[in-house]
């Protein structure tokens, strides 16, 4: 007999009679976040709560606002999504896509990588959340690794709540090898409780609200 | 194997540290403060911690079935399963793993499963590094100690200690007590060995049956780097943390949150459902999980104890409870501390190592309160008092009568009889009374801080004769 056997064996042993299914509070049921606050507003209040920096760049031009914030915070190079097309892109950091497998590049993705953008795949305004569904169009690695994440968001794609975004998605069948959820900026107050930001991952994040950002080019 | 028996003379040296019961005390306060205004109506956290209790023991209820479903799911996904009885089964399976991927290092993010199991213990014995990247454990760990706290496991240690521990200890530093610098130290130390590992370690803070998923929610992005960068990633957690459907998450991760750090929402939340599929760029070629019962199983079967399984390891009993704000974490000498420690390490230890934990308490009630998911931590402290002095013995729990103390059990025999036998009880009163005037002006600890005991001049039943 084998572990798994035995453990599972003793558990039925114990003879626990099932239970009724739980009733789940209104907030946690579809369509049940609190109205009020038009999302998108929820969304930039939460986000900005934790430190991220939300930029409306829907009356204007997305790509002129990222290579404002870039020549602002010195970013020499900006990683792309593959197959990512940003053009017209006058004159900024040098542009890289990732197209190969992180193994081929793992040095310069750690060492030289000033920032990463990513296209997020939808968003939960009630928590201030960007969800990365996708991660062969978007490796995960980008939201995490080089220490500035820029990320593009249609705010057309936002859900009201995590239960809401569960049910819209359809991640269920079947889930995506990796949902990534970002609310902010890395951080940590292991030290005195003292907050500080950029523990492992990006210590700034930036969030450009633009309808239809460029999908994949080429 | 960690043992509680030293716990009155470790817990004395804390209260005795001005500067640990000052740390604690602020720590406290702050996760107290921060956790109440998420929960600023009660009605509303009545509602949402009847959900979470509701979905625990719904998925405790059908435990055996989830387990087997959500193995069937994780494996269709790509996700290799393991079961294992003991610590010491636990920690082969993961030598095993890390030696075929011919690693000789494991980066984890926190996982509190793999303290219980000894984990960097048994990777040392085996030749492998183990390096803790959460940056409290990380930091905990460059100290040479075990986490004081479950969420914040450097909580006993000051800025300034910090800053010598890594002006000591790492190489190239120097002294620094800026809490942002300090994190940069950290962060670069640790960024290197997320690029070179092969393998990388996590816990998991709820899995999911029906997609055969694993969540963790976090703040740092350490666990993201451990699963996410090397080539091979090892989860490890207890059996008892799978529900049955995704819809079940968000209710139970918004009061994990809130109600461990005070915060509605964690900066990263991790669904991981698979390794790298064909056609992603990133993410682990393998992905193990290794489900550990060590004594969880014993618990099921007793109906009271089966509770405890509802734990989702949000640490709010410990930032209430008045006995772990005045001692910290390392006194009980159990990896789990506080209240929750004191109900489930009887199951991973036994009574007789853990007798010392159960008195540990002024029955306040704090822990109960607070409990995201109304575990009855108070009552299951009393059942547990009864069990180590022999009298509710559970064949579930070894180590019955562990706590019976000669003295205290003859005091306690007398005491009934004299309360059993209303002739005995008269005459014992009528001459307590009488000779009151003998009644010692030091009696022990009692009058350390108190003053002394002394019976009335006439007993109650005398003076309820004269109202008549
Ligand atoms: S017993 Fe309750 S309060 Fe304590 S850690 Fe577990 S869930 Fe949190």
């Amino acid at each position: 007999m084998t572990a798994r056997d035995r453990i599972l064996r003793r558990l039925r042993s114990a003879g626990v009679e099932a239970l009724p299914p739980p009733v789940l509070p209104a907030a946690f049921r579809v369509g049940g976040a609190l109205p009020g606050e038009a999302p998108v507003d929820a969304l930039r209040r939460n986000l900005e709560g934790a430190q991220a920096v939300v930029v409306d760049a829907r009356a204007g031009d997305w790509r002129a606002e990222l290579a404002r914030i870039c020549a602002a915070r010195g970013v020499r190079s900006l990683l792309l999504p593959p197959g990512f097309a940003l053009a017209p892109w006058p004159e900024g950091p040098a542009l890289r896509r990732f197209d190969r497998p992180i193994e081929e590049f793992k040095t310069s993705l750690f060492e030289d990588t000033d920032a990463g953008l990513t296209v997020a795949g939808c968003a939960i305004a009630d928590t201030g959340t960007l969800v990365h569904a996708d991660p062969a169009g978007q490796p995960r690695t980008l939201s995490l690794v080089p220490p500035i994440h820029f990320c593009l968001l249609d705010p057309r794609r936002l859900h009201g709540s995590l239960a809401d975004a569960i049910a819209a998605e359809g991640w269920a069948a079947p889930m995506p090898s990796n949902l990534v959820f970002v609310s902010g900026p890395s951080k940590t107050a292991d030290i005195q409780q003292t907050l500080a930001y950029g523990a492992h991952g990006p210590k700034e994040l930036y969030v450009l609200l633009a309808e239809a950002p460029a999908g994949p080019g080429e | 194997m960690q043992s509680a028996l030293n716990f009155h003379r470790d817990a004395r040296a804390v209260v005795g540290n001005p500067v640990l019961r000052a740390g604690f005390r602020g720590a406290m306060d702050f996760l107290m403060a921060k956790r109440a205004a998420q929960f600023p109506d009660e009605g509303a956290f009545a509602e949402l911690r009847a959900a979470g209790e509701a979905i625990r023991r719904y998925s405790l209820a059908r435990l055996p079935d989830l387990l087997e479903q959500l193995e069937r799911n994780l494996t269709a996904n790509g996700i290799r399963v393991h079961w294992a009885e003991t610590p010491e089964e636990a920690c082969a399976l993961i030598i095993e793993i890390t030696a075929k991927a011919g690693g000789k290092l494991v980066v984890k993010g926190k996982s509190m499963v793999s303290e219980e199991v000894e984990l960097n213990h048994a990777l040392a014995g085996a030749g492998i590094d183990a390096l803790e990247s959460d940056m409290g454990e990380y930091i905990v760990q460059l100290a040479g100690e075990r986490p004081s706290h479950i969420i914040m496991p450097a909580i006993h240690k000051t800025k300034e200690e910090i800053a010598r521990l890594f002006a000591e200890k790492v190489p190239g530093v120097d002294y620094t007590d800026s809490v942002d610098a300090l994190i940069q130290i950290g962060r670069r130390v640790l960024r290197d060995k997320f690029r070179e590992t092969k393998v990388g370690l996590s816990g998991v803070n709820v899995a999911v049956a029906e997609t055969g998923t694993l969540c963790l929610v976090e703040n740092e992005g350490n666990g993201r780097m451990c699963t996410t960068v090397p080539e091979v990633h090892v989860a490890i957690t207890g059996i008892e943390k799978v529900v049955e459907k995704l819809a079940h998450v968000p209710p139970l991760m918004t009061l994990l949150t809130r109600s461990a750090t005070g915060q509605a929402v964690t900066t990263y939340f991790n669904w991981i459902s698979g390794p790298r599929r064909p056609g992603e760029l990133d993410g682990p070629r393998e992905v193990h999980l290794v489900l550990v019962d060590n004594g969880r199983s014993g618990a099921y079967a007793d109906p009271r104890f089966r509770a405890t399984l509802q734990c989702i390891r949000c640490g709010a009993c410990m930032n209430h409870c008045p006995v772990y704000t005045r001692i910290g974490g390392h006194a009980y000498g159990t990896t789990y501390p506080g209240p929750i420690g004191k109900i489930i390490s009887p199951h991973l230890l036994g009574l007789e190592a853990t007798a010392p934990l159960v008195t540990a308490s002024s029955l306040c009630g704090a822990c109960g309160e607070v409990c995201p998911v109304k575990i009855p931590i108070p009552d299951l402290l009393i059942r547990l008092r009864q069990q180590s002095q022999g009298n509710a013995a559970s064949p579930l729990i070894p180590g019955a009568g562990a706590g019976r103390k000669r003295l205290m059990a003859t005091a306690m025999g007398l005491w009934s009889r004299l309360y059993g036998d209303p002739g005995l009880y008269r005459l014992f009163a009528w001459v307590a009374t009488r000779f009151r005037f003998l009644a010692p002006s030091r009696q022990g600890a009692w009058t350390d801080s108190r003053a002394p005991l002394k019976p009335a001049a006439r007993t109650l039943g005398e003076r309820m004769a004269d109202r008549r």
